[in-house]
């Protein structure tokens, strides 16, 4: 099993984790910043949030605890990123002309875990716009990352975004990551 | 408005056909009881209901039908409405209903084969013209349902051929889902992926099997796949064969695609020879051949292996592309707009490796973040807008066109090309569908 995934997976979904204000803060400007790369298209910024074995990860069902080996809507790790960030950016991405905009509100934090080594476990919800081809489109899910304590700050060795209608029908294709 | 038999099929020439055939609501009408509600209709695996009681829903046409596994362990296709006041029994896509349905409107209850069992209050119905043995009183089951293989389907309407004959050479692609499996079993992995296209259900299958348009639409994600197999290269490391999926489609340039031959069949299926090395000198896809060489025998093993089919199109309904284990089936909602169900199977007793590359092939190119789809709905989006425009009333598939080889029924395209064969062979498929009188055999 992916560490990252067992790692979410051990956690209590509904842990409340009683951490110092200074942690939440720093946490939550974390979360917002990630969301914000996003809408403003920083995308090495993005990926550089992500450890280096860190995975993006957009479960197929609900019960999944596990990304690899099975189908998923995104399963990225840093290779990946990398062919979606150049093929979206890619003069002939047809799709993609023009681009698309995003518009994330992060909220709900809430800190399930931190381990001695200053990792989190934490879970959060999410708003999202997207603009493309004229029209808007909304997305809400809840977040879960964790974060690796680093000396130069989190990184994210796992991000799990389950959208609440993950079913679909998805009416276009999601090029971009929410 | 109406459309005579005539004017229908005058809407299909030898080279082109005219854009209201994709525009207008109603030829869509026309097609859903002509073609969808007249001829077999995929409805889904049986490995999708395992149990007894489990159940999937699907869409034939019009018309909103369970797939149900009975409590004979026989799988069985249902119409999904209430006889009593027509509400639809399962509502969740997927589930399992025990003993029985019960439906959540006035507590009427159907055995699993569709016979009423009984509802509150039944001594009220003495006296009047309510028969538990009558069928009209049951849920209703489809005129004709079947199965190839574990693959099961419905036709609407009675007359017509059987489904074996209706497949026809297109069996072949179920049959490639099966056997190349080492285990000789196949089975669905997950639920399945679901999009919705914003054009006409025709566009899909024309796309899918045209062999001009991959270096074009997908030139970007080819090149970032290309990208990627260098970075890896780089770092001293064999890029992995799962990304050679995507980078072909810039390797093999805007007219590479010339060595793929496409064939007609009768009924109005067809084919795309593969392209895909997926037989490579590598420990799996050795280790996976050995695994079928030992269950079917040298010989029998590489005839299966030898199938060159990258994709065929069973008409009107599915894409399937054996190699990698993936089946498409469209669901169309309206003349501009497309339900696509993609599912994946998993090959019995294939080593892991093989699973996971056509694992990797369903997240690329059929996830609801794919790269490569996405580029494809863009232009059949942007084709139905624009065949809305009256600026010519034709949609051209001249490429190749008087070239194709006729032999005993099934048409080849001219060798070395491009050749728009299947386009021209659907639409001519679909003319004779669309003008047939009901219960021709075609």
């Amino acid at each position: 099993m992916t560490e990252a995934c067992e790692l979410l997976a051990a956690s209590d979904v509904n842990a409340v984790a009683d951490v110092s204000i200074e942690t939440q803060l720093t946490v939550e400007r974390f979360l917002y910043r990630q969301a914000e790369l996003l809408d403003e298209k920083l995308i090495e910024d993005w990926m550089a949030l992500f450890s280096d074995d860190g995975w993006y990860w957009m479960p197929a069902e609900a019960d999944q605890v596990e990304g690899d080996g099975q189908p998923n809507i995104f399963w990225e790790d840093q290779g990946l990123m990398l062919m979606r960030n150049a093929r979206n950016t890619h003069p002939r991405a047809h799709s993609q002309a023009p681009h698309n905009r995003l518009c994330h509100v992060v909220s709900n934090v809430i800190i399930e875990s931190e381990n001695a080594d200053g990792d989190i476990i934490v879970r959060s919800r999410f708003q999202c716009a997207e603009y493309l081809r004229y029209e808007v489109r909304n997305f809400s899910g809840k977040y879960r990352h964790l974060l690796k304590k680093t000396r130069a700050g989190y990184k994210i060795a796992l991000q799990r975004v389950d959208l609440v209608n993950r079913e679909g029908p998805y009416d276009y294709v999601l090029q971009w990551w929410l | 408005m109406t459309w005579t038999t005539e004017e229908i099929a005058g809407l299909v020439e030898p080279d082109r056909a005219h854009r209201k055939a994709y525009t207008d609501p109603d030829i869509f009408d026309m097609e859903m009881e002509r073609i969808f509600e007249r001829t077999w209709i995929y409805v889904g695996h049986e490995s999708q209901v395992k149990k007894r009681g489990d159940y999937y829903l699907a869409q034939v046409g019009r018309q909103p039908v369970i797939m149900i596994r009975g409590q004979d362990n026989q799988v069985n296709v249902l119409y999904n409405r209430c006889p009593h006041r027509g509400a639809q029994i399962c509502s969740a896509r997927k589930g399992n209903t025990g003993k029985h349905f019960y439906c959540s409107y006035h507590a009427w209850t159907f055995h699993l084969d569709g016979k009423l069992e009984g509802m509150p209050a039944k001594r009220e119905y003495e006296g009047t013209n309510l028969d538990f043995d009558d069928p009209e009183f049951h849920m209703a089951r489809p005129a004709q349902v079947d199965n190839y293989r574990g693959f099961w389907f419905v036709n609407l309407s009675k007359g017509g051929h059987d489904l074996k004959t209706h497949l026809g050479e297109a069996a072949a692609a179920f049959d490639q889902l099966i056997d190349r499996a080492p285990g000789k079993e196949t089975e669905i992995v997950g639920d399945c992926f679901r999009m919705v296209q914003q054009s006409n259900w025709k566009i899909f299958l024309e796309n899918q099997l045209d062999a001009s348009h991959p270096g074009v639409t997908h030139e970007s994600t080819g090149k970032a796949a290309q990208k990627l197999e260098a970075k890896i290269r780089q770092e001293g490391e064999e890029p992995p064969m799962e990304l050679s999926f995507l980078s072909d489609f810039a390797r093999l340039g805007h007219d590479g695609w010339t060595k793929f031959g496409t064939v007609g069949y009768r009924n109005g299926h067809s084919s795309l020879e593969g392209y895909m090395g997926l037989r490579p000198d590598d420990p799996d896809t050795n280790e996976y051949v050995r695994r079928m060489h030992e269950a079917y025998g040298e010989k029998k093993a590489e005839e299966i292996l030898g199938t060159n089919i990258h994709h065929m199109l069973v008409y009107p309904c599915n894409s399937v592309q054996p190699p990698l284990q993936q089946l498409r089936t469209i669901r169309p909602l309206a003349h501009d707009k497309t339900l696509t169900e993609i599912w994946h199977f998993r090959l019995k007793n294939a080593p892991e490796k093989i699973y996971r590359r056509s694992l990797a092939y369903y997240y690329m190119v059929n996830s609801p973040s794919t790269l490569i789809n996405a580029d494809d709905l863009f232009n059949w989006w942007k084709c139905q807008h624009g065949l809305d425009s009256s600026a010519s009333e034709w949609v051209s598939f001249h490429r190749k066109a008087g070239q194709d080889e006729e032999r005993d029924g099934v048409s080849y395209s001219a060798p070395e090309s491009m050749s728009e064969l299947p386009l021209r062979h659907m639409m001519h498929a679909w003319r004779e569908y669309m003008t047939a009188t009901v219960g021709e055999k075609l």
